[in-house]
């Protein structure tokens, strides 16, 4: 078609004016209606559980394809917050609202897979031989290498060269398995993360208050004056617990404090930041006691009634020069007869109402903290003085009776060496301001993972058995020892002493363990357990790996070679293994240690000859069990969907492993089978006990028909029980864990329970179950003077009726016990009283007392005349070398969480891995400058242990601190890399951290050690 | 689910002669309060953005600061934006943290510049949606945007941005980044609430010693339904470049506004003296001689 130029012209104009007819809205209304996008939950289904990441424990919903019909197979597809559940009420922090990415993530493990020596490459085998190889393999090693009897001929029975790691993010119900599991075959090295974590929080606070748990409640932080954070960082580590110290700002005028290495996420919405050297607090704690006794700031009344500040000393106790009496150089520990009462003839300790008597805990207070001046505390902490004395005001603003602080801590006082001993404290100074057992007080250990305070409560630790029970010691050879040595005496007239009931806990426990086969004449089954000779902790444990003394290592949840200090060592530590099980729902560092991936893991796979299986498990999503909030709540969770692909659930593991290495006994025999075959495992499915099965275990059952003392009965044989009062010595009750019991009782799963509603100060005991007794507020009693009479007439928590306690809570004091009946609050201790002073329960000091981090960037110790240091840390004398010294590594690192990432496990996580795709450090402008690094620069950072790199956050937020006359710098350092992943790429930050830990607790130093840093 | 249709009062490239139905508009204006004071930057907003639109940006690299991703784009429709200010007057270092996105503008500048119709859309209760599949890629929303929000995505060359969840929305929900805020630094419900909740939160922050606490509303883009509390009500700018005095540039708005009757009027008579000359005149001939040179010529 020819088109001559007027024509053009004339379609031109037609296609101009159609065109601006258009667009000045006069085109026909074709095809335009407008819609949203479709709600994509309408017919979803909905399940409730809880989020799996950090301890706050928010409930979570779940949505997955199908509407529950048997040909429809779950997916879950969306994630969000629960709007019912009392802490979280619909919020989730960034990593909750990307739970749907881990759960679905890319790395989830699918089939049993098995790496053989010396290869590099993963080779999918079936359920079966993995579990008939793994068994055979223990089976091998606990034959040839399990003891019976010790050199001294006393019964130990323990199996020490296969280990076994379970995880704070599994259910109770997998914990207890764990267990019973390890401790029925023997093993001795039984661990989870708490002993990388929260360790020195049971070290610290149940010595001073009886139990080693967060004192009061999420929500109660709302009824705060004053909110002290330090040594923590909630807005980012648990930012939706974090929800009730802005609601305590906002509708109770709050003041809020943060003290830290850096001004992180916290203060940022703080009304007061101020900046402390990591691994200084002890110095500012002791020096706010200082202030407070020096001043006159403290709740008198209180401090008379409630604290053993009356209580006097024995006379040889002493301290002097950073050392306190009784110590023993050559064995690098203490004697600790000196550290308690002066006895009186009755076997009570000796008292001074008037709190004049020199060697009274008051006065001895007093001196010890004398030194502890602001000038001292200023030179130690790098913190200038009016900030600490803004502090310490602030603080002392809460000694009257109608004012109280909270304290807000985590890892950052526990990732100490002297971490145990930071939180004595801070357990001083809110004794002293009246402040524990209060609305709105407390100490408030903000745990971890999901479920490390369940794990602590199961004792899936070295030297625990559950509720807080000991394994027992080679030494203890029978149930009467033990028991003899374990229950305490009464110290103060009157008092509860409750663990004067371990008998009971003791004996009902190995009923649960052995069952039918636990009876009187063999003692329960005592003998069977395992007994320690030496410590079995995870830093030990790498020592002994590493010197090839370890053969087998079962990992479930657990990514050790991420998590633990000095991952280099761990690395050479796994490659002696003869076998490694990796029970996970994802790909990790630890499964995968034997992969090059270059710079980051630089290893070569043919010289490794560990067998290495990885087994995949469900995860929190696919499974029904109960986790423990840090606020002791057991909160009771369902499955939205089946295990992906072949992934078994753990209890099915475990039971299939069990059930195997029990027939291979039977079978074939072996060394020492019977404390294995005695073991109860009665289940309906033994290869795959069921969590209710497991629940109602934990909480106990009744053997017998028991009545009460006046003959009243209490529960039928065979019932559940619904109280920890109920459990006898004589076998008539079983119960795995004492202080769960009344989780599941025959009304019921208590844990499962859903009443939110407020019974006042946020108090909500409808909901789900806390240890001990549904008691929400720990010590409540205390919120009233000794006649009953609440300190603050706003915060009448407790109230006498006549006949009992009564109100918002359930009384944590024995709740007929009258007002002035002399009976104190804290029923856990001998002495009923909150402990200023600590007696013996620390193996490293009465009191607390500052001691330099072991890699520390001063030259002395400002208050004594020695190292400086810790007289009792343990360091291995293969370690020794691999610390550095301030000359080549002249700078601070602190390594951290941040808001985005859970430790080592988000990066799985897509949505996670977009909001911090990279590892990065955080230097100070002035570092920065001196170094010629600009932010966004690539660092090495570098230890004595080996080094890391990443990128260079360059921030005002990491000041330079004057630091006993010199200037010292703060590298920061978040964990969350590794080479597996959905993130980019990067280095396990803890290749960087010492092999050396709390003296209590052997929880690593992770947050005070030097380095170097240079532009890469 | 075209119902909401129903519910729309403005629609891009259409004009008053051909108005959307709007019979049923007596709906509550919502809004979406962002206290930056109380938020900490934790970033639970953008992952529960992304997460329940079905957005999954690239997983980038760390410029040397905590803003990750390093912008807003097709797939990250909300990004938290970290400031560090030295305060003079305090002496104290504060951390200014804010949620960048759409501000959900009473008198959106990008709408007002969408040549394609139905493409941007403003429902009754002010929430402003892009209508994806009718958009043509443009970019002018971009450019008539006073706060830099909407992107064009590589992958369909379509405009998007935050929607205010109006999926939720309809169905009665809160957006997602609100329902899931930690600290409860975003707060969603009616306008007037949001407005009476930044009032009692603004008098907090002067008893706290913030006399410059103020609520963000830009009265020049007619108000907002995202609105923020600012510590430094004065200084909008020390939040990342939060704009002083928002307006639509004015090369759209007379393009779009005022000189849009003119330019509809001025058409009109265009083709009125085309039709007048026609008819008056009649069609201009020409001899096939004169045609022929002229071709060529």
């Amino acid at each position: 078609m020819q088109i001559g130029r007027r024509q053009f012209f004339k379609l031109c104009t037609v296609g101009a004016a159609s065109a601006s007819a258009a667009t000045l809205g006069f085109a026909p209304g074709v095809a335009l209606a407008s819609q949203s996008r479709q709600y994509k939950l309408l017919r979803a289904r909905e399940t409730r559980n809880n989020c799996t990441y950090c301890s706050v424990g928010c409930g979570v919903l779940l949505y997955s394809l199908g509407d529950g019909a048997k040909n429809a197979k779950g997916k879950i597809f969306h994630v969000e917050g629960d709007p019912d559940h009392p802490v979280s009420r619909g919020s989730l922090c960034p990593k909750g609202s990307g739970l749907v990415d881990f759960i679905n993530s890319p790395d989830r493990l699918k089939y049993p897979e098995v790496r053989e020596p010396g290869s590099n490459e993963w080779k999918r085998i079936g359920w079966d031989e993995a579990i008939e190889r793994i068994a055979r393999l223990m089976k091998d090693d606990r034959d040839a290498n399990f003891i019976e009897r010790n050199d001294k001929g006393q019964l130990v029975n323990r199996w020490a060269s296969t280990g076994f790691l379970g995880s704070s993010a599994a259910s109770n119900e997998t914990g207890i398995l764990d267990v019973k599991f390890a401790r029925g075959l023997g093993m001795v090295h039984l661990e989870n993360q708490a002993r990388l974590c929260h360790g020195p929080s049971v070290a610290g606070l149940a010595p001073s208050f009886g139990r080693g748990a967060m004192t009061n409640n999420w929500v109660d932080i709302k009824n705060a004056d004053v909110i002290l954070v330090m040594g923590g960082n909630p807005a980012e580590a648990h930012p939706v617990g974090f929800k009730w110290a802005v609601e305590a700002k906002i509708h109770n005028n709050a003041h809020l404090m943060v003290v830290d290495p850096r001004f992180n996420r916290t203060a940022a919405v703080a009304d007061f930041y101020s900046p402390i050297r990591a691994g200084a607090d002890s110095a500012f704690l002791l020096g706010v006691a200082h202030y407070l006794l020096s001043n006159d700031r403290i709740q008198h009344e209180y401090v008379r009634a409630y604290t053993n500040a009356p209580l006097i000393v024995r006379e040889d106790y002493g301290f002097d020069d950073g050392l306190f009496s009784g110590y023993d150089a050559d064995k690098r520990a203490y004697d600790r007869a000196s550290w308690t009462y002066e006895l009186g003839e009755d076997g009570y300790a000796l008292r001074d109402e008037t709190l004049q008597h020199p060697r009274c805990v008051f006065n001895l207070l007093k001196k010890h903290v004398e030194r502890y001046t602001p000038e001292m505390v200023s030179s130690i902490c790098g913190t200038p003085i009016k900030d600490f004395l803004h502090v310490c005001e602030k603080l002392a603003s809460t000694s009257v009776p109608d004012r109280t602080t909270s304290i807000l801590y985590a890892l950052g006082w526990t990732h100490h060496v002297g971490g145990s001993q930071i939180i004595r404290a801070s357990a001083i100074v809110q004794l002293l301001l009246g402040n524990i057992g209060m609305p709105g007080g407390g100490i408030n250990a903000l745990r971890g993972h999901s479920n490390v305070q369940g794990f602590t409560d199961l004792g899936v630790l070295a030297n625990m058995l559950p509720g807080y029970l000991t394994l027992p010691s080679e030494s203890q050879q029978s149930l009467q020892a033990y028991l003899d040595e374990r229950t305490p005496k009464t110290l103060v007239d009157k008092q509860i002493n409750f663990w004067r009931n371990t008998p009971k806990f003791m004996v009902s426990f190995l009923k649960g363990m052995y069952g039918e086969n636990a009876t009187a004449e063999n003692d329960f089954g005592y003998d069977w357990l395992p007994k320690w000779d030496r410590a079995y902790d995870v830093m030990a444990y790498v020592e002994q790996m590493h010197k090839g003394q370890v053969n087998g290592y079962v990992v479930q949840g657990f990514n050790l070679i991420a998590a633990a200090a000095s991952s280099g060592k761990v690395r050479e530590g796994l490659a002696k293994l003869k076998y490694l099980v990796v029970i996970d729902p994802l790909t990790t560092e630890t499964s995968s240690f034997w992969q090059n991936h270059g710079e980051f893991n630089d290893v070569d796979p043919a010289q490794i000859q560990t067998t290495v299986f990885r087994l995949p498990s469900s995860c929190f999503a696919e499974e029904d069990g109960s986790i423990a909030n840090s606020a002791r709540w057991l909160q009771w969770h369902a499955a939205a969907q089946p295990p992906p692909f072949e992934a078994q659930h753990d209890g099915r593991i475990l039971g299939s492993l069990m059930t195997r290495i029990r027939e291979l006994y039977q079978q074939e025999g072996g060394t020492c089978p019977e404390p294995l075959l005695k073991l109860d495992w009665h289940y309906h499915d033994p290869k795959s006990p069921h969590s209710e099965e497991l629940a109602k275990q934990i909480n106990g059952y009744a053997l017998a028909d028991l009545y009460d003392d006046s003959g009243k009965p209490i529960a039928k044989k065979g019932e559940l029980l619904s109280s920890f009062a109920h459990l006898r010595d004589d076998g008539s009750t079983s119960s795995l864990c004492w202080i769960y019991t009344g989780q599941w009782t025959p009304a019921g799963n208590m844990m499962a329970r859903r009443d939110n509603t407020d019974t006042g100060f946020g108090n909500t005991p409808g909901w789900a179950f806390a240890w001990p007794a549904n008691r929400r507020l720990l010590y409540n009693r205390a919120s009233a003077d000794p006649s009953g009479k609440p300190w603050d007439p706003k915060r009448a928590f407790l109230h006498w009726d006549g006949n009992a306690w009564a109100g918002a809570d359930v009384p944590d004091y024995p709740v007929g016990s009258p007002p002035n009946s002399g009976v104190s609050p804290f029923i856990m201790l001998q002495d009923g009283v909150g402990h200023l002073f600590s007696m013996g329960a620390l193996v490293d000091g009465p009191f607390p007392e500052h001691y330099e981090p072991e890699e520390s960037p001063i030259p002395a110790n400002p208050l004594h005349s020695g190292s400086g240091k810790s007289p009792v840390t343990r360091i291995f004398k293969d370690d020794l070398p691999s610390f550095g010294g301030r000359e080549d590594f002249p700078y601070v690192a602190t390594s951290y969480s941040i808001t985005e990432m859970f430790r080592h496990w988000t990066k799985h996580s897509r949505l996670n891995a977009i909001v911090q795709p990279e590892q990065f450090v955080e230097i100070s402008e002035k570092l920065a400058a001196s170094k010629g690094i600009a932010a966004g620069d690539t660092v090495k950072v570098s230890s004595q242990r080996g080094y890391i790199r990443g990128k260079a956050v360059v921030t005002k937020r990491v000041m330079t601190l004057q630091v006993a006359g010199q200037e010292v710098e703060q590298v920061g350092i978040p964990v969350h890399w590794g080479f597996e992943g959905v993130t980019r790429k990067g280095f396990l930050a803890n290749i960087l951290s010492p092999r050396v830990g709390d003296a209590n607790t052997q929880t690593p130093e992770y947050k005070a050690f030097l380095v170097n840093v240079e532009k890469a | 689910m075209s119902m909401q249709s129903q519910d729309i009062i403005k629609r891009s490239a259409t004009s008053a002669l051909t108005p959307p139905p709007h019979a049923r508009d007596q709906q509550a204006e919502v809004a979406k309060l962002i206290d930056v004071s109380i938020c900490i930057g934790c970033k639970a907003c953008q992952v529960a953005c992304s997460e329940w639109n079905d957005l999954r940006d690239e997983v980038g690299e760390n410029f040397g600061v905590y803003d990750n991703p390093r912008d807003l784009s097709a797939e990250t429709w909300t990004l938290m934006r970290f400031a560090e200010y030295e305060n003079s007057e305090s002496g104290k270092l504060e951390w200014l943290i804010r949620k960048d996105g759409c501000m959900h503008c009473a008198d959106p500048g990008c709408l007002k510049a969408c040549p394609s119709p139905g493409a941007i859309v403003q429902y009754a209760n002010g929430i402003v949606d892009f209508q994806s599949e009718h958009c043509i890629g443009c970019g002018y929303c971009v450019a008539g945007c006073p706060f830099n929000v909407p992107r064009l995505s590589g992958k369909d060359n379509k405009a998007y941005k935050c929607t205010l969840c109006v999926d939720r929305v309809s169905v009665g929900q809160e957006p997602s980044c609100v329902k899931t805020c930690p600290t409860g630094a975003i707060n969603f419900g009616s306008k007037a609430d949001m407005q009476f909740l930044a009032g009692q939160r603004v008098a907090e922050l002067n008893g706290r010693g913030f006399a410059n606490a103020g609520l963000y509303d830009p009265q020049g883009v007619g108000g907002t339904h995202v609105m923020y509390v600012l510590h430094h009500a004065d200084k909008p700018e020390l939040y990342h470049n939060l704009p002083k005095d928002p307006r639509i540039s004015t090369a759209i708005q007379g393009w779009k506004g005022w000189l849009k009757p003119i330019a509809a009027a001025a058409f009109f008579a265009t083709i009125a003296g085309t039709l007048f000359h026609y008819v008056g005149v009649g069609a201009q001939t020409l001899d096939p001689e004169q045609e022929d040179e002229e071709e060529q010529a």
